[in-house]
Parts: structure tokens; sequence; C-alpha cells
């Protein structure tokens, strides 16, 4: 069968749902082009908020990958904004040029932020609330750790004052109405917020009525009606969303406020459909995930085929993403003279919960504090379920009805099989139950890949895990620890804290006294625990030879087929005529066919033979060169740019400092490989901040950076702070890299343990308490002194000798 | 059973190996591997991981079996053969002790059960 040629004008959460809903009916129906303004793949909006936060990155709320689209055979072309849909020719034209043609269109531009009119809100400094862009944008403008605005209390803004806030901004968030999140939150529930807010440090001020956004060039502060005038240098714009129809429009396409569609999904086009927070049904649109994905499933039906399907308003919901606060808001709320209510509130525990009743059946509710039964009450109101019987004790929630004990999985395994778990994905609890069963799952991972059940807003990841424990028992533990390897039942965590603890100072020791279950362990737990004992015990531990995968036996990196590559180090990237001369000679007496300049600023040698091994290693020695460690879970390179000696622009002597850093820190071994830089100045041109460790020189002093990454993930670094002088760049930036050893897990990169650690702890610990940097720093040369030997001299003397030579060449007479 | 194939060749001691490590013997083109376990068991493996032809005389040697240091497939050093999920067999040779000395028979195991 020919395909159809399908055109999908945006690529948010709602098309995207809908191409999987599509992939699984009619996987051969259409051939898919999908046009995006933003420059990147589809990934989940409802998670903006952990990522400004700090409690996720980019990377894990990618709902498709780039694979996801190859895998399909979906053109997707990033960065293309739709500027002119053709409905005579059946062409869309994006903004760089290119023109494609459709037999079904589907229109999903979303929503854009609404701005308030007032003077001022166009200067730099104003952001929306929207996408990542306005979240990195954020981001970077939190590195001044200064004054923030948010204006608008709703949901997004109490969520990017947090997130803000977490980002160590001095955060005030104005709201014009009385109370916070009034469409969402009564009033009571509304001030237990607050002053949960208020005690988080963020400064709430309501009935604030903004006149001006105030500043000459960039932001610089907010004035109210009243007069009042706040300071800041970033103000967030959060009060509101409008459909994006204008291009519907110029289409001449019907529009009200959205872009009108019936309940199949379809614009006055029979060709074209719209759908999620651009699309109007009814007279309403939508702005939550769950009904935009019923508009996902019910727009994939109809283009697949199937036309009975249509689309109904359903009560979704709200809850608040920022951690720590729980609340919970459904249907309606509002006083009335037909209404009843049912009312709990615990001061000290800060817990509120209002059932709204018309007809002994719930009509809406409120939580805030203690949120499990929301599940159960939206049942209830999705049922019209007549709740005279339970009225004494319905409030207490489910636990408490018919005398059940107070077992905290009772509650949630009386709910029925078509309870919902998960509003933003639809799932129900009978589907969990029978998908654990089917598919044998025990982790919550496998669970959210087969059903999607927690994979959003994952405010039901409670819930859901609930469930697991209930179907798996004791086979399912949420707490469960990641070993570190299939040896033992301990993490990396307990096993750091544990040779500590306990003293343990040899392998055998540790195998012995933490129970391992094989005699020598693996080749994952080995090289791991014999950094652990390194690290933690330099003066006392022997290196245990054999535990150290062959690249840091050897001193050089094996590659496919069994030779090896050498790097000589050069110090900070800088080398000279007689360094040139005699790798070239070595190049040519030992025959070695590659040579090539590596990312680091350094060379390398390429297919060098074992056995020449010590021979190359003592050639280059005699030039001065020692091992450049380009194997080694330790300081691999330090690069820099040419600074005040050569540079115009140069602020400091950049090439001096990454020299000194380098041949101050190489030696000790680190959890994974370190990479470092240093830049002249803010141009940054040797690239420092997406690395290990970098350093920007500046006109003040030297600012440091760190947990950046360029490889499988990309990440730009954070900054650690800005010191004076050398002398304190390098105690900083030791200390930093002695924490990291001492709490790293074995092959986790800086930005992955700062990650789990947490930026700011690593930051306080490092700027702000002298003392304890000092002994980091000390640690880290106490180590350095059993570990600043140069193994390429040691090899070429003879050290290890049997690593390089066959131990036998059979001759021909048998022995027996 | 061919008894005349039977050949063993002394290779070295077994101090010349360190513990939880290997040496190598070359026959012709061919490379085995000898390794020594913690527990001073010898096992000869040819020299080539079953995957992509790692030179398993330079993995990490752990309990009966080599990790190889390209893409850490583990094998039985007994067997040669890849361990868990997966699938591939690397010649192993008759090796064994008299005294100190290893005594190596350079032909692979399972032609020698043919």
């Amino acid at each position: 069968m020919r395909k159809q040629k399908l055109v999908i004008i945006g690529n948010g959460m709602a098309p995207g749902r809908m191409l999987e809903h599509l992939f699984e009916t009619a996987p051969d129906a259409y051939e898919v082009t999908i046009f995006n303004a933003e420059p990147r793949v589809n990934y989940d909006r409802i998670l903006l908020s952990p990522v400004l936060s700090g409690e996720k990155s980019y990377e894990e709320i990618i709902i498709h990958g780039d694979g996801w689209y190859i895998d399909h055979g979906v053109m997707l072309y990033k960065g293309h904004k739709v500027v002119n849909i053709d409905r005579e020719a059946k062409t869309v034209t994006s903004e760089p040029g290119e023109t494609d043609s459709y037999e079904k269109l589907v229109i999903a531009t979303g929503s854009n932020p609404f701005i308030i009119p007032v003077p001022g809100h166009d200067l730099p400094g104003v952001l929306n609330y929207r996408d990542l862009d306005d979240v990195q944008a954020m981001m970077l403008a939190a590195q001044s750790h200064d004054k923030a605005v948010v204006i608008g209390g709703g949901l997004l803004g109490l969520e990017a004052a947090a997130g803000l806030k977490a980002r160590d901004m001095d955060v005030t968030v104005l709201h014009l109405m009385p109370t916070l999140m009034e469409r969402q939150l009564d009033a009571a529930a509304s001030y237990l917020l607050q002053r949960e807010l208020e005690s988080r440090g963020i400064a709430v001020m309501t009935k604030a009525n903004t006149k001006a956004i105030l500043g000459t060039g960039k932001v610089e502060g907010v004035e109210l009606a009243d007069g009042t005038v706040i300071l800041a240098s970033l103000v967030v714009m959060a009060v509101g969303i409008r459909p994006n129809a204008a291009l519907a429009k110029e289409a001449g396409l019907e529009v009200n406020r959205g872009i009108v569609v019936d309940t199949g999904m379809h614009t006055s086009d029979p060709d074209i459909f719209a759908l999620g927070e651009c699309a109007e049904v009814g007279g309403q649109i939508c702005g939550l995930v769950a009904p935009l994905y019923e508009m996902a499933r019910v727009a994939a039906a109809h283009l697949s085929g199937d036309t009975a399907k249509t689309f109904v308003h359903t009560d979704t919901p709200t809850k608040l993403k920022v951690t720590g606060i729980d609340l919970y808001s459904l249907g309606d709320f509002a006083e009335g003279d037909d209404r009843e209510e049912i009312v709990l509130r615990d001061a000290t525990a800060s817990i509120y919960k209002r059932l709204i009743l018309r007809d002994n059946r719930i009509i809406g509710t409120v939580l805030y504090g203690e949120t499990a039964d929301g599940a159960w009450f939206n049942d209830l109101k999705k049922k019209g379920a007549d709740i005279s019987e339970m009225r004494d004790t319905l409030i207490f929630g489910q636990a408490y009805q018919g005398g059940a004990p107070l077992d905290p999985t009772a509650a949630v395994a009386a709910l029925p099989d078509d309870a919902e778990i998960c509003g933003c994905n639809g799932v129900c609890k009978g589907k969990i139950l029978s998908t654990i069963k089917a598919k044998g799952l025990t982790s919550l991972d496998d669970l959210r890949a087969y059903t999607k059940a927690s994979s959003s807003c994952g405010t039901c990841t409670g819930l859901v895990e609930q469930l697991m424990s209930l179907t798996l028992g004791d086979a399912y533990n949420p707490s469960a620890v990641k070993p570190m390897c299939g040896c033992a039942d301990l993490s990396h965590d307990d096993v750091r804290r544990l040779i500590k603890a306990k003293e343990l100072k040899t392998i055998p020791q540790l195998m012995q006294e933490l129970e391992w279950r094989t005699s020598c362990g693996c080749a994952k737990c080995r090289p791991a625990l014999n950094y652990y004992m390194v690290c933690d015990w330099p003066d006392e531990y022997a290196d245990d030879y054999q535990s150290h995968f062959i690249n840091e036996r050897v001193h050089a990196n094996i590659q496919k087929d069994g030779t090896y590559s050498v790097v000589p180090r050069m110090w900070g990237g800088q080398t000279s005529a007689r360094e040139l001369r005699a790798i070239a000679d070595c190049v040519e007496k030992f025959d070695i066919p590659t040579v090539k300049v590596t990312g680091g600023q350094r060379i390398d040698m390429l297919g060098i033979r074992k056995e020449d091994l010590p021979a190359v290693s003592a050639e280059l020695g005699k030039a001065g060169f020692v091992s450049g460690h380009a194997y080694a879970k330790g300081l691999r390179t330090v690069k820099t740019c040419v600074g005040t000696d050569w540079c115009r622009f140069g602020t400091q002597d950049s090439t001096g400092l990454g020299v000194r850093v380098e041949k101050f820190m190489w030696g000790s071994w680190t959890p994974a490989k370190v990479k470092m830089v240093v830049s002249g100045c803010p141009r940054n041109r040797a690239e420092a901040t997406c690395k290990d460790v970098g350093v920007v020189c500046v006109d003040s002093g030297y600012e440091i950076h760190f947990a950046g990454a360029a490889g499988l993930d990309i990440k730009g670094t954070e900054v650690l702070g800005l010191v004076k002088t050398e002398d304190e760049a390098l105690e900083h930036i030791v200390a930093l890299v002695q924490i990291y050893r001492e709490q790293g897990h074995y092959l986790e990169r800086i930005y992955k343990w700062a990650k789990r650690v947490g930026i700011a702890e690593i930051r306080e610990q490092i700027m702000n308490d002298a003392e304890k940097r000092r002994t980091y720093f000390d640690r880290f040369v106490f180590s350095q002194k059993f570990a600043q030997i140069d193994s390429w001299s040691e090899r070429a003397s003879g050290k290890d000798e049997h690593e390089f030579t066959p131990m036998a060449e059979l001759r021909l007479e048998a022995v027996q | 059973m061919n008894v005349m194939t039977e050949r063993w060749y002394a290779v070295g001691s077994i101090h010349e190996i360190p513990r939880r490590g290997a040496r190598c013997v070359k026959h012709g083109d061919v490379t085995i591997a000898v390794f020594r376990t913690a527990e001073d068991k010898i096992f000869a493996l040819k020299d080539k991981c079953p995957h992509r032809n790692g030179p398993l005389s330079q993995g990490i040697v752990h309990d009966g079996c080599v990790t190889c240091p390209l893409h850490n497939w583990v094998i039985s050093l007994e067997t040669g053969e890849a361990q868990g999920a997966d699938e591939g067999r690397t010649a192993s040779y008759p090796v064994k002790l008299d005294g100190q000395t290893i005594l190596l028979c350079p032909t692979p195991s399972r032609a020698f059960a043919e």
C-alpha cells in the first residue's frame, strides 16, 4: 500500500504521543515529516521545573531521542518554524525555506505565554517559562545569585520560583489575586502553600499589580501600582498562556480562542487536524497533559481510520511539581447553597483536606500536605458514587473505611482495577498490575517503559511503587540499592563508607568482612575496590597491579588489534623543537604507523607492539617525557590557550596556570578520568566550559568551573566561584578534585558525581569553608607523595618485565 | 583418541606468571595465553576473544574467568566459553603442573577429545 504523506507542525508532547499511537496501530500508513520550531527533539515539558531546580538534566527528560525518529523513518526538521500553509497546493513552508507537501496535516503549535503589556516588558532579562530555552536562560541568569521576581503565582510561576530559589536566587513572587493558585486551591490551602514557600525563603506578595518593569538597557526592578519597587536582575513572567493559532488563522481555518476542532480533532478543513494546547474543542482549551494525551489518542485513531473515537473533556487533577510540597486539587470547589463540605485540618502537620459534596457525591477535592487518597477521591467522583454510608470517615481516606488496618498499601490495594493511577498518561490500576505480571517486571524503570505510568510529571510515583510492592511482595524494594556488581549486595556508597568505618585496608579483608560472594571479585568490582583503597589509605595500601585494567598496567592504550597507543605528557599543551624531534625519532625507530594530534592538545602515537612499549617509553623518557596518562582514571590533560604571553585579549597567564596545575596534580588516581582547561579570557578559546574542571581567567581573577561534559552527554559547566590569585585557584581546584576522589563512585565522572551530591553542597564546602578546603587540599598533597612516580621510567628500568615478553616460544621436542 | 598427538611442552615455572595474571606462549602463528588464578590453578586459552579477537592475556582474571580488555566479555578459563548473555567460545588447551613446571599441550582440547 502506498504511504500517505503526513506533515506535522510542532513537536511537543501531544503530537509525539499521537505518533506513538499511530505507529502502533498503523505503522505503514504514513510517511511522516515534522517541522519543529525548537531546534531539538521531543522532550517532557512537564519536567522542565525539575530541570530548572537542578533535580534532573535535559537528557533525562527527552521522550524521543534522535534514534526514535530514524527508527520510524520520520523526517524531523529542527529549528524550522512553519510560516505558511498553502491549503490549495497542500504545502507548508518553513522560515528557513523548506517546502513540503502533505495529504494530511496536523497542527500542534502549542501556546504562547501571555505577556503583560507594561512598560519595560521587552527589556533584556525579562523571560517567559515555556520551553528549554527559557529554562536555560533562567539557569544562566541564576549564576549571578542575584534577585529575581516571578510575576504570576499560578502553577508555572510557583514552580519557576522554587527552581530559581534552588539555584540560590533571592526570589519574590508577585501575584495579582489575593491568594496563590486561586483557580486550583481554596483560600485555606493557598495559605498553607504560601506559608511553606515563605519558610523556604521565597517572598510572596499577593494583590500585587505590576505597573512597569524598570531598567535601562536591562532589567533592574519591578514597580507596582502602589509605588513599591522591587529590585531584580531577572523577571520571569508566568501569568498564563494563550493558544498559538496565528498560523491556522492566516491559512483561513476557523479559529476562536484556539483552532476550532470537532471531537475527532478535525479542523474546518477535512485534511487538517489540530491538537494540543492550540486546539479548542467544544469551546474549551486545555493546558494539562492528560487531556492533551487524550487528544493524541483520538487524532491517531482518526488518522488510522477508526473514526468512532471521540474526545470528551474530563476533570484533571492538578499537582504542583515542587519537591516537598504535596498538593492535589480536582473538580469544582466553589461554595454554593446546594453543596456541603467535609474539612480536616491538622495545623501542626500542615495538613488540610476538603471534600466538596453535592447530593452525597464528591464533586471537588482539595488536598494539601497529605495527598495519598487523591486517586481514591477522584475515582469516587468519576463514578458518582454515593458516599452517605461512609460519610463519617470519608475524609480520613480509604484506609479507614470498613475498619481496615492501617497498612500503607491497603488504600491502593482496595482501589478497583479501573481506578486511574497515572492521570497524565491515563493508566489505570488494572493495566499496571497485568503488565507487571505479564512481563515479569521488577523495577519502576521497566514499568515506566512498558506502561508509561508515572513517567510524565512523576507525582504518582508513590502510588505506582505501592502497586509494585503489592504485586511483587518482598521481591520489590523501592529503596533497593544498586549493587556495585554481582559479587555483593552493597552499593558503591555503602562500600566506600564501610571501608572507612571498618578500616578495611586490603581487598581480601574487605571481601571477607563484607561477605563477597566470589573468591576474588570480578572485573567490575576489583578495579573499583582497588581505587577506593588507594584513595583512602594512600600510605598503607599497596596498589594491586592485577586489579588494574591493562592500559593502567602497561601505561598505554590498548587498540582494537591488540597494539597500543602512547601519549607523552606535554604540560599545558606546550611543546618544543627538542620534544617534537624526539617524538619523530621514536616514530621512525619503532616504525609507528599513525601519529595523531588529540583533542587534549597532545600527540598520540598509535599501533605500537606491546613488546616494544618499554623501549618506546625509554626512548621518550630520554627526551624528558613522562607518561601522558592518556589511559588513566586520573588527571589526563590540562588544555590552555596562550593567555597574556601572546594573546591581545589575555587577562592572566593561562598557560602558566595550566602547566602549574598539571605538574601539581598528575599522578593520583581519581574515580574516572579528569580533563581540565584554563582559558585566558572570557572568550574562552580553550573551551573551559564543557570540561570536568575549567578555569576562565578574567580581569579580576580566576573563575573556576566544574562538572561539564562533552562526550556521550553534553553539559555546560557550573560555576564554583571566583578567586583572586593563582595560588587560590590551585588550592580550590585541588580541594575540589580531592572531594571528588573521596566521594565519587568508580567510573563516575565529575558531572555525575556533582549531580548526585548537589552542586550547591560542593560549592558550600569549597568556597565557604576555608578550613575544610585546606584539609582536602592537604589530603591530596599527601596522596601525591605515593602517586607522582613516573610509570614510564619504572617500565624502562625493567619493572614488571614479565608483562611484555612471552614466557616461552615452543620448540619441537616434547618432554613427555 | 590418538595418543600420538599428545605432546607436552615445558613452558616455564608457575612463578613466572603473576597470581590473577597471564603470560603468553608463542606457537608458530598462534599465541596461547597461560593463566594463573588466585588459587594457583593453571589454564591455557588461545589468546583471542571469540568476540573481536581481543588479547585475553591482557584481561583481568577473577575466579575461573578472564574479562577481555576490549569489550568486557567474560570468558571461562576452563572451557573457553563466553559467560552470561554473550555467545562464543575460544579454544582451550590442556595444561598441567609437574611440581612448579607448567606443561602445555599446544593442540586445542576439543580436537584433542575427538
